[in-house]
């Protein structure tokens, strides 16, 4: 593959304040087209709070953001712009439990890109094929297992057909039985080509599929790397210490 | 083991069968004092059903209720008009089975038991026409079934559009049959004297218009804009906090000092508005309950989906929020339709303001305890199936939530 891409994220010098707290310190990261991008970091060290800015569930207070080269500002029509582009997973997965596996797929396709309903269920039925639970279509997300529903909110922000898509620890709420069936998904979907943002403490899925491995600390990026001088050739003090304790 | 019996090793849970003896010494024997208890409350019971039931099949007069059924229920609507009650009715009836026999389930029971107990009833001794108008009643639910089960068959947008649009019509083409429009049919005159069907006209447009209106102010309570807020909020504070039936009787006699003289709106219609904004500053407190309850996940999932925030609203947030909190929309609803029987307060000759000018007739003196028998088995009886209707609605919706 090509290493000259385009860059599908830019971040320069984003900064971030909950009241007086300082949570983002100027972040400065670029995110290439098809790249995997692993963050990592103690909690509260701002990781989640970074990847939530990129589709602006959080409002960044200095510096800039442009995706696909939307810059993010006040103006909602570019924040919807970028927010159709973006798909994003949760920790706590957000599927709508009113309505059906199929539905929570098919609902922004129909009511953001006025897509046939037809054509959304073909959707849908592919999704759920590609996501190796085809069978559930039907079911409310309260009748499926953690790991399915967190499949059906990945098979969810596919049906847009974004160019990125962000994920915010999609393993952190999962039964460790159900783990892999995540981690496969993901991996698959790296495979193919996607371009990546992952918040997770998986450091074998990062070995595995990141292309970088980007470390925060106290709202700060303080290291980027590729896995192998991430993990074997840390240049920061915090980084090792992180790494000693998460690796042990 | 039987053969058909498939082999497991799971239990059963045990069944356990109290004798009756054990029941009741566990249950209502177990002290001194609770047996004293038992005893005295089971005099107590026994002497006011003996005395009622006395009472009831003896002494009542309740030859009172067939006699003024027709003033109990319309009022001073002239007789030769009546058509027009019953149409409505048949109409009503005609949708409900339509809807019914469309999509079965909780809709297809109403239209049964419309069709079913219009027939019933239409076996009780009323005068002929009255039976022959029940029974039309009967025969259009069910042919409205029968169409339902048809249109079923065909799947046409139209279909339900339609179907839609002519509930969302029942309403205002009711009203305007009633009453009358201009040269085409007669405007009847004495609006504020039609008995019962003013506690059903009320309880219906308060119950079709209060709901919307509370959904409105409650996201208004909500709003970012301070403005909007700060208007809802004192509303729903403002209208919580006076009793209804000092806002009827502002409604009834205030506002005819406040307006300028060519305003004048009809007595009724200033009751139903009231009626009206009253239940709707409650509703709004019981939505503002169910949207409290959504998690913010719900809000962020659908945005980061590309939804704009009507669209989450309509399509994400009300559809749970309003789910979460049916008992309180369904208890309001009751409470509303008791609460039209106030409209006596204000000179409106309600169903209950009736029964006391009933007893006032000569010949009917004293029987206002079987006429509020009567008043109370009917509130009852419409009052449960709404409570009845709202919990299959619930367990209808919980479909898949654990």
């Amino acid at each position: 593959m090509s290493k000259i891409r385009a860059s599908m994220i830019v971040c320069q010098d984003v900064h971030k304040w909950y009241g007086d707290f300082h949570a983002l310190r100027g972040v400065s990261l670029t995110v290439a087209q098809g790249e995997v991008v692993v963050i990592c970091g103690p909690s509260g060290s701002g990781k989640s709070t970074f990847i939530r800015t990129i589709n602006r569930l959080e409002e960044h207070q200095r510096g800039h953001i442009t995706v696909d080269g939307i810059e993010l500002t006040h103006d909602l029509r570019n924040i919807e712009a970028v927010r159709r582009e973006v798909g994003m997973v949760f920790q706590q997965f957000n599927l709508f439990p009113h309505l059906t596996v199929q539905q929570n797929i098919t609902l922004a396709p129909i009511w953001v890109l006025k897509m046939k309903k037809s054509a959304a269920n073909e959707i849908a039925t592919q999704l759920l094929e590609r996501v190796g639970i085809p069978e559930q279509a039907d079911k409310y997300p309260g009748q499926l297992s953690g790991g399915q529903q967190q499949r059906v909110v990945i098979a969810r922000a596919l049906a847009m057909s974004p160019k990125i898509m962000l994920f915010d620890e999609p393993t952190s709420a999962l039964d460790p039985e159900m783990i892999k069936e995540v981690l496969d998904v993901m991996k698959e979907l790296a495979h193919s080509g996607m371009t990546m943002l992952v918040v997770t403490h998986e450091m074998g899925f990062a070995r595995e599929v990141a292309d970088r491995i980007a470390f925060f600390d106290h709202g700060e990026l303080i290291e980027a790397n590729t896995p192998e001088a991430f993990f074997e050739n840390p240049q920061h003090d915090r980084t090792k210490l992180f790494l000693s304790q998460i690796l042990q | 083991m039987n053969a058909n019996t498939p082999q497991t090793n799971e239990l059963a849970p045990p069944t356990e069968r109290i004798p009756m003896i054990r029941w009741l010494h566990q249950n209502l024997f177990n002290s001194w004092f609770n047996a004293i208890l038992t005893v005295v409350a089971t005099i107590v019971i026994a002497a006011i059903v003996f005395g009622l039931g006395h009472w009831a099949l003896t002494a009542a007069r309740w030859e009172v209720i067939p006699a003024n059924l027709k003033v109990l229920f319309v009022g001073t609507y002239p007789a030769e008009q009546l058509w027009r009650v019953w149409t409505i009715l048949v109409l009503i009836g005609l949708i409900t089975g339509f809807s019914g026999g469309r999509r079965s389930g909780m809709m297809g029971r109403i239209a049964l038991v419309v069709s079913g107990g219009a027939v019933l009833l239409g076996l009780f001794p009323f005068p002929l026409g009255t039976r022959l108008w029940i029974l039309g009643v009967g025969a259009a639910a069910g042919g409205g079934i029968g169409l339902g089960l048809l249109a079923k068959t065909r799947k046409s947008p139209w279909i339900r559009r339609i179907e839609i649009g002519v509930w969302l019509a029942s309403l205002p083409v009711s009203i305007l049959l009633l009453n009358g429009i201009g040269d085409v049919l007669p405007v009847i005159e004495g609006r504020t004297q039609w008995g019962f069907l003013l506690n059903l006209l009320g309880a219906i447009a308060g119950i079709a218009l209060s709901l919307p209106i509370g959904i409105l102010l409650a996201l208004g309570r909500r709003s970012k804009l301070p403005a909007v807020r700060w208007v809802c909020t004192a509303y729903i504070e403002i209208i919580r906090g006076v009793p209804l039936i000092s806002l009827l009787f502002m409604a009834s006699i205030m506002l005819q000092l406040l307006l300028p003289d060519h305003i004048r709106p009809d007595l009724l219609v200033r009751a139903m508005v009231t009626i009206i904004a009253f239940s709707a500053a409650y509703m709004a407190e019981n939505v503002r309950g169910g949207l409290q309850a959504i998690p913010q996940g719900q809000f962020e999932a659908a945005y980061a989906l590309g939804l704009g925030k009507v669209l989450t609203t309509i399509l994400i947030i009300l559809p749970q929020a309003l789910r979460a909190v049916i008992p309180a929309i369904v208890g309001q609803f009751i409470a509303l339709f008791k609460d039209t029987t106030l409209f006596g307060f204000i000179a409106i000759l309600e169903l209950l303001s009736l029964s006391r000018s009933v007893v006032g007739n000569l010949e009917w003196r004293g029987t206002i305890f079987e006429l509020y028998v009567f008043i109370g088995i009917l509130f009852w009886t419409l009052c449960y199936s709404m409570s009845y209707v709202g919990r299959r609605i619930e367990r209808t919706l919980g479909v898949g939530r654990q």
